[in-house]
């Protein structure tokens, strides 16, 4: 699996796709493949706010439960609602239509923060 | 990943690695908990069949004319009810009444007694026996045995087919809980009709440096119904869907078998056995908690260590918790006040600080059909 350079990603092994001031965040193929079979994804409301660095949701597979945390602070303004039906969309295509929520972001300079997709693969070999 | 460099291995650790199953520490164990994925793994055995690497689990050997007699005495079965060639699932005890282990006790046909015991226990378990029948005199000697074993679980309907492929020995002639000595593709085998899956099966011992070798031949003896590798995942959602007891979780040094349902491997009547004083004390003062089953109402898995609520008070905790794949529901054991311990009885486990409708029911969750 190859990591999209359009999208940018954290150490906690989310990423996040940045148009404009929204930002669309799903966790990356390495997450899925840590945690195996998904089966439950718990997300937050359309309008709760996320805090970037904390938790705003939860991924369970089989073995274990995650935390999701945010890349970036901002009002939530969709949510992916085929996830409840279908969770295990987030192992077979984890950056593309297993996204979890999108957000209006708050700060547009803590993007600076994240990682590129070099940086993130770079990251994940050390 | 953390440093897996002193974590022990078995002898079918290459063979993990060589085939790319995901590994982890299981009790300072460094075991594959997955090859193609657990659910996928975990459906093989309940439709085909899976292999298992068990090899991090202990053996005990007891040899001697009093080998009965002195695992009778640590252990909580009835030993002397055992025919040559038969086994069961027993409990050890400390003298309060928890438990030490929860182990297999095999009667072979010389008398001496050959104990399966759990990987991450077989020191203490040693320890243990050692230091309660010191000064007893059992004319019997008692030997950790592990290092000449290693263990494959052939597990699942189709695990007999399989496993009688590379075997003279009449696999459908062994009962369930009976053993055989044999051989398999040609090495000295000893051939269990047990397991740790709910399914049918076989568990075999065999020498470590034979473990890759027949490790590959079953895999191909199984392929045309199959077969898959399976890790410790599928090994635990397997046995939680039998409510079988996981020790450090139904089961530990401050709980009693008792309270895990397990009076029927405590044979009170049979004669003085390690922990037998505190037991009985504990049954006449009535148990305060019990172990039980229950299934999510609301969305939402309770797992390992949760909080549970009835009644609107905390009342107990999860022991094992997860999605069960072949009931599609997700599962859980948990103790709670015996008074609760009903089928049928509201709880709430609480999910990241939230109270979620369950509901006890009774176990096992999964039963085979009989064949």
């Amino acid at each position: 699996m190859s990591y999209p350079e359009n999208l940018k990603y954290t150490k906690e092994h989310e990423w996040v796709l940045l148009e404009g001031d929204t930002g669309t965040i799903g966790i990356t193929d390495h997450a899925q493949s840590e945690l195996g079979d998904i089966v439950f994804v718990d997300l937050p409301k359309v309008g709760a706010t996320i805090t970037k660095g904390s938790s705003f949701g939860s991924v369970e597979s089989v073995k274990a439960v995650s935390d999701i945390y945010a890349p970036v602070s901002g009002a939530v303004t969709a949510i992916n609602d085929a996830l409840g039906t279908a969770p295990e969309t987030l192992n077979s295509d984890p950056h593309g239509a297993a996204w979890l929520i999108k957000v209006k972001l708050s700060n547009t300079a803590e993007t600076a923060e994240l990682l590129s997709a070099a940086d993130y693969q770079k990251y994940l070999g050390e | 990943m953390s440093d897996t460099t002193d974590l022990k291995r078995t002898p079918l650790f290459e063979t993990h690695i060589a085939s790319k199953a995901k590994m982890v520490d299981f009790g300072g164990w460094h075991m594959p908990v997955q090859y193609s994925g657990i659910i996928e793994e975990h459906n093989a055995v309940r439709t085909g069949v899976g292999l298992f690497d068990v090899s991090h689990m202990g053996e005990i050997e007891v040899r001697g004319p009093q080998a009965l007699d002195l695992v009778n005495y640590v252990a909580t079965n009835n030993a002397a009810k055992l025919k040559p060639w038969q086994a069961h699932y027993s409990a050890l005890l400390y003298e309060h009444g928890g438990t030490v282990d929860d182990i297999l006790v095999h009667r072979l046909p010389n008398g001496d007694m050959f104990l399966c015991v759990n990987a991450s226990n077989q020191e203490k378990d040693f320890d243990h026996i050692k230091s309660v029948v010191a000064g007893k005199k059992f004319d019997a000697e008692v030997d950790l045995a592990s290092s000449r074993y290693a263990q494959i679980a052939v597990q699942g309907p189709k695990g007999l087919a399989t496993l009688q492929k590379l075997t003279q020995t009449n696999l459908s002639e062994i009962k369930y809980y009976w053993f055989t000595d044999g051989a398999v593709s040609k090495t000295p085998a000893r051939i269990a009709r047990t397991g740790y899956t709910g399914e049918d099966g076989f568990e075999i011992y065999i020498a470590p440096s034979e473990a890759p070798r027949l490790w590959n031949e079953l895999l191909k003896a199984g392929e045309e119904f199959g077969i898959k590798p399976c890790g410790l995942g599928a090994r635990n959602t397997l046995r939680l869907e039998a409510a079988m007891a996981l020790y450090g979780h139904e089961l530990t040094a401050s709980i009693n078998p008792l309270e895990a349902n397990l009076v029927w491997i405590v044979k009170m009547d049979k004669g003085d056995f390690v922990g037998r004083t505190a037991l009985e004390k504990i049954q006449n003062a009535g148990l305060t908690r019990t172990l039980v089953g229950f299934e999510m109402k609301e969305r939402g898995i309770g797992r390992d260590g949760y909080e549970v609520w009835v009644d609107g008070k905390t009342a107990g905790w999860v022991t094992s918790g997860g999605p069960s794949p072949t009931l599609n529901k997700n599962i859980g054991l948990c103790y709670v006040p015996t008074a609760k311990a009903q089928p049928g009885q509201s709880i709430q486990v609480i999910i990241r600080n939230s109270p979620v409708e369950a509901v006890t029911v009774p176990t096992p969750f999964y039963k085979r059909a009989k064949a």
